[in-house]
């Protein structure tokens, strides 16, 4: 699960559209009746494993019980690896802020020349498969483990690259949204410094785009597996492996909720979106 | 690169400093930007360097293109084709089928729940999938699967009765292909997005039919996305690995499986760099299909607009 274009994961791609085009659109009358056989069939093949999953996790002897499910909390590794993975996506998403705003910012108003070079490196690990990554991270982090320890944590360093694309398109469409060098120059004429423009200026009306770039960023740590698993660190997938091959039911019922819990998460991404496009970005400032 | 002084710098420059004061202030943007350098290089570009270096030196650590050469053996020339194979099946599968997803849904209303909900769960199976969806196609169709029991015990149907092909590779295009589809509609839904309906409206005025709109019009339009999107669907599953990871334990198919085999196993003297090589070969054939791919997005925003 690697190599997805920028704006993929975002489920916002109808809000950041003017509205215009859904107003001059008109329905199309002649799709009716094909265009529902079309939804029902690839309904039915992608509901498919998620019931099978729910069937297969709630298997008991003699009938259904929920003994897998409550196997989630009462599994030790287990519970451990989710608090990894949740504490890995905050990292991640603190340190792909730190990281991404400013320069995105500095690029858009002060480096120009330089944005094309910032734009290619920050597109550059669409082309570098994660498999192939961490065969030359490998030697790295034995540097990392050396300075900060065994951590499972340190997957933050390696995760902030990974999000590094789509955490970079998010932030420079919400900066190429806004007026940026307006909004900047009138802070400057009143006596602000460069950090309280970015802080009191830039971040809060980038709002939408920064909380897109983090949801991106938390659905994909929670969802990686190859370099944790490569660089034997246990987070959430990794363990949900493991375990598929003790206890399948129980691994079965968490990769279930996972799945669920992302799709909340993108859900709720997707009406921040609509709220970003609905409200005009420039007059929370 | 510092020579030229960019407009904007000028026009933002600090409005009450002397002379003396400039100097710093010119250097400071790019202090801003040197630690985002400092960390790519560390955690992006000097990994990069060390396969695409590794690839080209032998254990000694001299220039040799004797690694690469390894490359052309036959077991490891047959991992790469089956890669290739793997995505571009599962790649035309997938734009073909999410194509005519991407269609049903954007024939409804644009901001509805359907629309909302099948791009979130696309966005979900497109990225988060990997070890999740290997569960789910063992759930269903492994051996005490869902589908598979049902078939054995209501119709008779075995369906492994010609091996268990779930964990090789009849398996991973069909898991493969559940996370190509719904990633070929979030690409493609955008494109669809584009087509104007003036061009719709000017098909029928003129007596054209559905047919004839779709054959002269929207689909030679949505032609470049669409070919794009395929390239795209390739790159993805090539590169892709937890989902095999989980799926195939046994025996190395595909290549990033393979270079799992030299990350965790002991490697045979003279080939340390092996791994580093067949991970050159994959960035190769990931940079051409995406350097296609920004080709034909750039052909494709000529209408798409």
């Amino acid at each position: 699960m690697t190599v997805p274009a920028p704006d993929l994961l975002a489920p916002t791609t109808s809000a950041d559209r003017p509205d215009a085009r859904s107003a001059a659109r008109p329905r199309r009358r002649r799709a009716g009746g094909s265009r529902w056989l079309v939804l029902i069939a690839f309904g039915v093949f992608f509901l498919l494993p998620l019931f099978a999953m729910l069937e297969f996790s709630t298997r008991g002897v003699g009938g259904r019980n929920l003994a897998a499910w409550r196997a989630i909390v009462q599994n030790a590794d287990l519970v451990a690896a989710i608090t990894i993975s949740l504490e890995l996506a905050v990292l991640t998403v603190v340190g792909m802020l730190l990281l991404v705003v400013p320069v995105a910012t500095w690029a858009h108003l002060r480096l120009p020349h330089l944005r094309r070079l910032i734009e290619f490196i920050c597109l550059l690990p669409l082309t570098i498969p994660a498999i192939v990554l961490v065969v030359g991270i490998a030697p790295i982090y034995a540097w990392v483990t050396y300075l900060f320890g065994d951590s499972p944590l340190t997957l933050a360093f390696v995760y902030v690259i990974l999000v590094l694309p789509y955490a970079y398109r998010a932030i420079d469409n919400g900066l190429g949204a806004i007026d940026l060098r307006t909004l900047a120059e009138a802070a400057r004429s009143l006596g602000a410094a460069w950090p309280t423009v970015l802080a009191r200026v830039v971040v809060p009306n980038i709002r939408g785009a920064l909380v897109s770039a983090s949801f991106l960023s938390v659905a994909l740590v929670l969802g990686e597996f190859t370099i944790a698993s490569l660089l034997n660190f246990n987070n959430m997938q990794v363990t949900i492996n493991l375990l598929g091959k003790r206890d399948a039911p129980v691994s079965v019922a968490v990769s279930l909720a996972a799945l669920l819990f992302a799709f909340v998460l993108l859900l709720a991404l997707s009406f921040v979106g609509r709220r970003r496009g609905s409200s005009g970005v420039t007059e929370e400032g | 690169m510092t020579a030229r002084q960019p407009t904007v710098e000028a026009a933002l420059g600090p409005t009450s400093s002397g002379a003396g004061r400039r100097r710093p202030s010119r250097l400071l943007p790019y202090l801003a930007v040197a630690p985002f350098l400092v960390y790519v290089s560390i955690f992006l570009l000097y990994p990069t360097l060390i396969v695409v270096a590794g690839a080209f030196t032998d254990d000694a650590n001299r220039p040799t293109t004797a690694t690469m050469r390894i490359l052309t053996e036959s077991v490891y020339l047959r991992a790469f084709a089956r890669s290739i194979e793997l995505s571009a099946v599962t790649a035309i599968a997938g734009a073909v089928l999410g194509a005519l997803l991407a269609w049903a849904v954007w024939s409804g209303p644009l901001d509805g729940a359907l629309r909302r909900g099948v791009t979130s769960a696309a966005g979900v199976l497109a990225q988060f999938g990997g070890v999740t969806l290997a569960f789910a196609f063992m759930a269903t169709i492994g051996l005490s699967g869902l589908v598979t029991v049902y078939l054995h015990d209501h119709l008779g149907i075995d369906v492994f009765s010609g091996g268990v092909w779930l964990y090789d590779m009849p398996g991973l295009m069909l898991v493969y292909t559940y996370f190509q589809i719904p990633l070929m509609v979030l690409v493609f839904l955008p494109a669809l997005d584009g087509l104007r309906p003036q061009w719709r409206e000017a098909v029928e005025s003129l007596g054209g039919s559905g047919w004839e709109y779709w054959r002269h019009v929207g689909g030679p339009v949505l032609l470049p996305a669409f070919s794009g999107a395929t390239l795209l669907l390739f790159a993805n599953a090539f590169s892709a690995y937890a989902t095999a990871a989980a799926l195939v334990s046994q025996g190395s198919p595909i290549v990033p499986l393979k270079i799992r085999g030299f990350l965790t196993s002991e490697v045979i003297i003279g080939q340390q760099n092996l791994g580093k090589a067949l991970g050159f070969g994959m960035i190769v054939v990931v940079a051409v299909v995406m350097t296609l791919y920004a080709l034909l997005q750039r052909r494709a925003a000529r209408w798409l607009r």
